[in-house]
C-alpha cells in the first residue's frame, strides 16, 4: 500500500469518527452507519486497512447473529471490537473498526453481505449458523443465499481461514463443504423447511432423527467437532453450558460461538463461564417495565426465529404479546406469518400490536387462537405476572424505546 | 364431503402459501360446510380431491414440482374438472412453458395456454387487481413476465403492481383461478375465498364476519390510495 493510501485511509477513519460523533450530539440516531459510508466514500477498502492486522471472527446466517456475536465478544476474555447495534453491513463494519484498536474483531454481518465482508475483512473465523426465509422480497430466494456463500468460500478457499458451520442444516453444508478447513457443529436446528429439497439436485432431502441425506450423495457431516446434546462436547472436551438467557436456540447458538473462540485458542472452560453470564444482548431477553406491566422483550423476525422463541413461552395460559410491522427493515410482506406456527399458542390470550396487528390477528383467528386488537396501548389490563412480548424489528426497536429498564 | 388439497406444501410454500388451505378450510369450517385438508408431499401420489392448492416456490423446487406433477394424475384430474387456485410459481407451472434463473426454458404441463418468459427486473411489492365489482389485494414476488394466448382471460386487471404484464394478473379458466398475489391471498381476501368455496361446493353461502374483513378493507384502502 502507498503512501497515499494510507494516508487516505487515516483522513477516511478520521472522518467516520467525526460524522459518527456529530450525528450523536444532534441526535439523529447511533451515527454508526452514516459515518462509516462517509469513510468508505473516501477509501473504499477503508474496511480492508481497518481489519489488517486484527484477529477477525464474522457470524452470519439468518438468526442468532447479534447473539452469537455477543456471546464471542463475551467469551474472549480481552477487548473486542464489535458492532453491537445490528448495523451488519459494510458501513457498519467500518464504524465498528475506527472505534478501537483492539486486536480481536468480532462482527456480525448480514447474508448477502457475508461474500464480500470475507474478500475485504481476511477473517481468521467465518461462523456460519443457518439459512431459512426472511424477507423474501429483499433476498428473495434463500437457495441462491447458500449458492452465493459456496461460491465465495470457493474464491477464497484458504486453509488459514476456519469455518465454523452447523452441519444439522444442509443448505449451511452446501456452502461450507467447500471450504479448505471447517469445524462442523452438529447443534440441535429445528426449522427445516427451507431444506427439504436437496441444494445439489433438487430431489427431496430425507431427514431420521437429527441425520440427513439424498439420494444424490450430499449428506449430513460425519467429521463433527462439536455436538450438543443433554451436554456441550467440543474436540472432546466437555464444557459446562449452562445460560442465563432463555430458549433451546441460544444453547446452539453459544455452542457455536464456543467453537469459533476455541479455534482461536481461546481456554473453552474460562469462555463458557463468561457466556453463561451474559442476561441480554442489545435489549433482548430483557424485562423491561411500561405503563405497569412488566415485560420480556423477545425478538422473532422470521418463522424460524418465530418458532424457537415460541417455545420459550411458559406453558400456562399467561397473555402474550406480539408486536408485528412490515416496514423495509422488516420486510415490506407480512405473508411469512403463515409459515409461524402460531397453532401453538392456543390456550393464551394474544394482544396484537404493531402497523400490521390486523394480519396478525387474521393469522391468529385462523390459527383459533384468542386474540385482542390493540388500538390503544392504555387500555390493556395491567397484569401481576411478566408477560412475554414477541416483536419483529423495528417493532422490537420501538418497544425497547418506549418502555424502562 | 369436500377435500382440498394442497400440492407439495415442501416445494411450494415460500411465501405463507400455507395460509390458503387454512383460510379455506376455517371458513369452510365456521360455516358447518363438511371439508377436509390434506397436505400432499414430494413423496406423495397426488390424491383425489375437489380443489387443489398451488403455491409459489423457488426455482429449483418448482421446476421440480412441474417434474413430479408431469408425472403424476394431476393434469388429468384437472382435465376432468377439478379445481385449483395457483399462485405464482403455481401458476406458471400450469402453463406451457416457464422461465428459471438463468432463462432455462422448462415444459409446463401444459392445462393453459399461457407462456411465461423472464421479466426484465423482478416484480416485488404490493399488488391490487381488479376483478369484476371486487378489488383483490396482496404481494407479488416473482421474475416472471406471463403471457395469455388464444381465448385465456386474465384473472384481474392491475391497480397497483405488476401482476403477468403490468396490465393484467393471472387468468381464470372454468376450474382455475391463477393470480401473482402469493400466499395467503385466500386469507387476505375472503370474498376470493367464498367465491373459490362455493364454486366448489356448489353452494351459496351466507356472509361470514371475521377480523379478515377488518385486514381486508385497510389493505384496500392502502393500495388504492
Ligand atoms: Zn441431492
Amino acid at each position: 500500500m502507498g503512501k497515499s493510501a494510507n494516508l487516505r485511509d487515516g483522513v477516511a477513519s478520521a472522518a467516520v469518527r467525526a460524522v459518527n460523533r456529530i450525528s450523536r450530539m444532534t441526535g439523529r440516531g447511533s451515527g454508526t452507519v452514516v459515518g462509516g459510508r462517509v469513510g468508505m466514500k473516501i477509501s473504499p477498502n477503508l474496511v480492508t486497512s481497518l481489519s489488517r492486522g486484527r484477529t477477525v471472527v464474522l457470524v452470519s446466517g439468518t438468526n442468532g447473529k447479534t447473539t452469537t456475536t455477543s456471546m464471542i465478544v463475551a467469551g474472549w476474555g480481552v477487548p473486542v471490537t464489535t458492532n453491537q447495534t445490528g448495523a451488519n453491513m459494510p458501513a457498519g463494519h467500518v464504524a465498528a473498526l475506527v472505534t478501537s484498536t483492539s486486536s480481536q474483531a468480532a462482527l456480525e454481518v448480514d447474508e448477502a453481505w457475508l461474500p464480500e465482508t470475507l474478500a475485504k475483512t481476511r477473517p481468521r473465523v467465518v461462523v456460519l449458523l443457518n439459512l431459512s426465509r426472511d424477507q423474501l422480497d429483499r433476498a428473495n430466494e434463500v437457495r441462491q443465499m447458500a449458492e452465493r456463500w459456496r461460491k465465495a468460500l470457493e474464491v477464497h478457499n484458504d486453509p488459514d481461514v476456519v469455518v465454523v458451520a452447523n452441519a444439522s442444516d444442509p443448505l449451511v453444508v452446501y456452502a461450507a463443504e467447500v471450504a479448505a478447513n471447517v469445524l462442523w457443529c452438529d447443534v440441535p436446528t429445528t426449522w427445516l423447511a427451507d431444506a427439504v429439497s436437496c441444494p445439489k439436485c433438487t430431489l427431496g432431502i430425507s431427514h431420521v432423527g437429527s441425520q440427513w441425506h439424498c439420494s444424490c450423495g450430499f449428506a449430513k457431516p460425519t467429521k463433527i467437532t462439536t455436538v450438543l446434546g443433554d451436554e456441550l462436547v467440543i474436540d472432546d472436551v466437555t464444557v459446562a453450558l449452562d445460560l442465563s438467557i432463555p430458549g433451546d436456540f441460544n444453547r446452539s447458538n453459544a455452542a457455536m460461538a464456543l467453537t469459533a473462540l476455541h479455534s482461536v485458542g481461546v481456554e473453552l472452560n474460562e469462555a463458557v463461564v463468561r457466556i453463561n453470564a451474559v442476561q441480554s444482548v442489545v435489549g433482548r431477553f430483557s424485562v423491561r417495565r411500561w405503563n405497569g406491566h412488566v415485560l420480556r422483550l423477545l425478538l422473532a423476525k422470521n418463522p424460524s426465529g418465530f418458532e424457537a422463541m415460541l417455545a420459550t413461552l411458559a406453558n400456562d395460559s399467561s397473555d402474550v404479546w406480539v408486536a408485528i410491522n412490515a416496514r423495509i427493515a422488516d420486510g415490506r410482506d407480512p405473508s411469512w406469518l403463515y409459515d409461524v406456527p402460531f397453532e401453538k399458542l392456543r390456550g393464551h390470550r394474544v394482544y396484537c400490536f404493531g402497523d400490521r396487528r390486523l394480519d396478525l390477528a387474521t393469522r391468529l383467528d385462523y390459527a383459533q387462537v384468542e386474540f385482542v386488537i390493540v388500538e390503544d396501548d392504555a387500555q390493556v389490563p395491567v397484569s401481576k405476572e411478566t408477560i412475554s412480548l414477541l416483536a419483529n424489528y423495528t417493532a422490537f426497536s420501538d418497544w425497547l424505546e418506549k418502555s424502562e429498564p | 364431503m369436500t377435500t382440498i388439497c394442497v400440492l407439495y406444501p415442501d416445494l411450494l410454500g415460500t411465501y405463507g402459501d400455507g395460509g390458503n388451505g387454512l383460510a379455506m378450510l376455517e371458513r369452510a369450517r365456521r360455516r358447518g360446510l363438511d371439508a377436509t385438508l390434506v397436505r400432499a408431499g414430494l413423496n406423495d401420489e397426488v390424491p383425489d380431491a375437489d380443489l387443489y392448492l398451488l403455491g409459489g416456490g423457488e426455482d429449483g423446487p418448482q421446476s421440480l414440482a412441474a417434474d413430479l406433477l408431469r408425472r403424476s394424475s394431476f393434469a388429468s384430474r384437472v382435465r376432468d374438472g377439478a379445481y385449483v387456485v395457483a399462485v405464482c410459481a403455481g401458476l406458471q407451472i400450469l402453463g406451457l412453458t416457464f422461465c428459471v434463473e438463468g432463462n432455462e426454458e422448462f415444459e409446463g404441463l401444459g392445462l393453459v395456454d399461457v407462456v411465461t418468459s423472464r421479466g426484465e427486473r423482478r416484480s416485488v411489492g404490493e399488488l391490487a387487481t381488479r376483478v369484476g365489482s371486487q378489488l383483490l389485494v396482496g404481494f407479488e414476488n416473482h421474475g416472471g413476465r406471463t403471457t395469455l394466448h388464444g381465448a385465456v382471460e386474465p384473472f384481474g386487471t392491475i391497480v397497483k403492481g405488476r401482476g403477468n404484464d403490468a396490465k393484467n394478473d393471472g387468468y381464470r379458466t372454468k376450474n382455475i383461478w391463477a393470480t401473482y398475489a402469493h400466499g395467503p391471498v385466500l386469507a387476505m381476501n375472503p370474498w376470493f375465498c367464498d367465491e373459490v368455496l362455493a364454486t366448489v361446493t356448489g353452494q351459496e353461502l351466507e356472509p361470514l364476519a371475521s377480523v379478515a374483513d377488518l385486514l381486508y378493507q385497510e389493505r384496500c384502502r392502502v393500495l388504492s390510495s
